[in-house]
């Protein structure tokens, strides 16, 4: 098979890093959070894994089971995240990289604490009746 | 029927997701939809009213690998798409009622959601002679025609509805035309592909559901965001272009490189389409990536614009000026290209040999 094209450097992956290191001083300065969607960029064979490893592993990994798994990694570099969005068949659906303080998909969301707290109360009313 | 459907948020509620997995979708959404992050918030708030609408499918002069194609996406499924998001009401390879009765089902989801629906047509349609295509002894003009009349909007899948394609080609047996040749007074836009990707029908299914309109298009009426720049200006091999390098042949140390494939006939600097970040096959690769140059076929006028391996003329304006030194080589390049092209066509014309079926006969 020709053409696999292993080992070239086509580098695509710097001008993202920069794209963060912008975003990280935002972040610092205004507390703007910035997503970069890597499905839309160009990316050879060996950018994608030149950019992860540029960014490393961090402290913190969590799994998000809503609407099929999803994975949120924080990179070597604090407030620099690393998203990727799974249907329920485990197929990949978006790629996001989110300069946050924390993602905003880890943050529980007021429409549901609202239906747990409903929830809650008419759970414990329940037991108190029965 | 559409009036009274629940809207995409409460569907997925009453689903048991969370509003956590309401903005993952919402996310993966605007990804889909090739538009920014920045959106999601925006993308929320249409979700929240948008009801589910009436989706007919009509197929003409195709090979049905627009279907094939649209059956792959992943995001959303084919299943989640018809099940959950739309409600595709008439399309003869999918449905399961055929003759009558599919009919029935066409004339039924026109009246019910007269002015409302969104029109699908994959394939050109004959004007030469009414015979050569027809469903259930109905001419493909007059189903168009018929059909587009109480339409919201008509979308044009893959090249041969958007441009013709195929059955265009000449000499253009059937005087196939596409589309936008018939229905002049409802908004078409074209998706043009052959096929289009997955995800890219998909998507814009997904921003008329969404924002109850078209997204914006360009002056051949294909949506922008995904055929706003050509593969060649988002190629990740485009840093070789820039710097000169580039395979000559499909085995040689540039090929095994992954240099630019501009002299092997790419035609991403003329073709609009996004492969090269969306890519094939839920992100995995697309033609370039796998060693072979853009064919160009989400182009008008493909088939007909000329061989697959002849490298465009020469490198484009722009880039000469943007890059200096090392696009002065990619200028010298073109020009001794064509001078190896000719030389080579003139090796390749004298060592042809014909066979002819008495040599066959004669090698048994």
């Amino acid at each position: 098979m020709p053409s696999t094209d292993s080992g070239a450097e086509h580098g695509n992956a710097l001008p993202i890093l920069n794209e963060i290191r912008h975003a990280l001083a935002r972040l610092l300065e205004s507390g703007e959070t910035s997503v970069i969607d890597l499905g839309a960029l160009p990316m050879g064979p060996q950018d994608e894994a030149e950019l992860l490893a540029a960014l490393g592993e961090g402290e913190v990994e969590a799994t998000i089971n809503a609407g099929g798994p999803s994975s949120v990694r924080e990179t070597a570099f604090h407030g620099v995240w690393l998203l990727t969005h799974r249907n329920e068949a485990g197929e990949t659906l978006a790629r996001f990289i989110e300069i946050a303080f924390v993602p905003e998909l880890l943050m529980s969301q007021a429409e549901d604490v609202a239906d747990s707290a409903a929830a809650l109360a008419k759970k414990l009313g329940q037991a108190q009746n029965g | 029927m559409a009036h009274d459907a629940p809207t995409i948020a409460e569907t997925l509620r009453r689903q048991g997701i969370s509003r956590r997995g309401f903005l993952k979708f919402c996310a993966t959404t605007a990804s889909l939809m090739a538009l920014p992050p920045s959106m999601v918030p925006a993308i929320a708030a249409a979700l929240e009213k948008a009801r589910r609408p009436s989706v007919i499918w009509l197929s003409f002069q195709e090979c049905t690998g627009c279907t094939e194609s649209l059956t792959r996406s992943h995001t959303p499924s084919i299943e989640g798409l018809i099940l959950e998001q739309i409600s595709l009401d008439y399309h003869h390879t999918l449905q399961a009622a055929s003759g009558e009765a599919a009919e029935a089902a066409r004339e039924a989801a026109m009246r019910e959601n007269h002015g409302k629906y969104l029109l699908v047509v994959d394939g050109s349609i004959p004007l030469g002679n009414a015979g050569y295509s027809t469903i259930a002894g109905i001419s493909n003009l007059d189903m168009l025609k018929e059909t587009a009349a109480g339409a919201a909007a008509v979308i044009a899948v893959g090249s041969c509805a958007a441009y013709g394609g195929l059955p265009a080609a000449l000499p253009n047996p059937t005087g196939a035309v596409p589309v936008s040749a018939i229905i002049k007074d409802k908004p078409v836009m074209n998706v043009p592909g052959c096929p289009p990707i997955p995800v890219v029908i998909t998507g814009v299914l997904a921003h008329f559901l969404t924002f109850a309109a078209l997204p914006e298009l360009d002056d051949r009426g294909r949506p922008k965001v995904f055929y706003g720049e050509s593969i060649h200006d988002r190629c990740y091999r485009r840093p070789f272009y820039d710097q000169g390098k580039f395979a000559e042949t499909f085995d040689d140390e540039g090929a095994r490189k992954g240099w630019c494939l501009f002299k092997l006939g790419c035609k991403g600097p003329v073709t609009y389409n996004a492969c090269a970040t969306t890519k094939w096959n839920q992100g995995v690769s697309f033609p370039i990536q796998s060693g072979h140059g853009c064919i160009g076929c989400s182009e008008p006028g493909f088939w007909d614009m000329g061989p697959l391996y002849k490298p465009l003329s020469m490198p484009i304006a722009p880039v000469q000026m943007m890059v200096g030194a090392a696009a002065a080589g990619g200028a010298i390049a073109g020009t001794a290209m064509a001078m190896r092209n000719r030389a080579a066509k003139k090796a390749a014309q004298a060592a042809h040999q014909k066979v002819t079926v008495d040599d066959l006969e004669k090698a048994k």
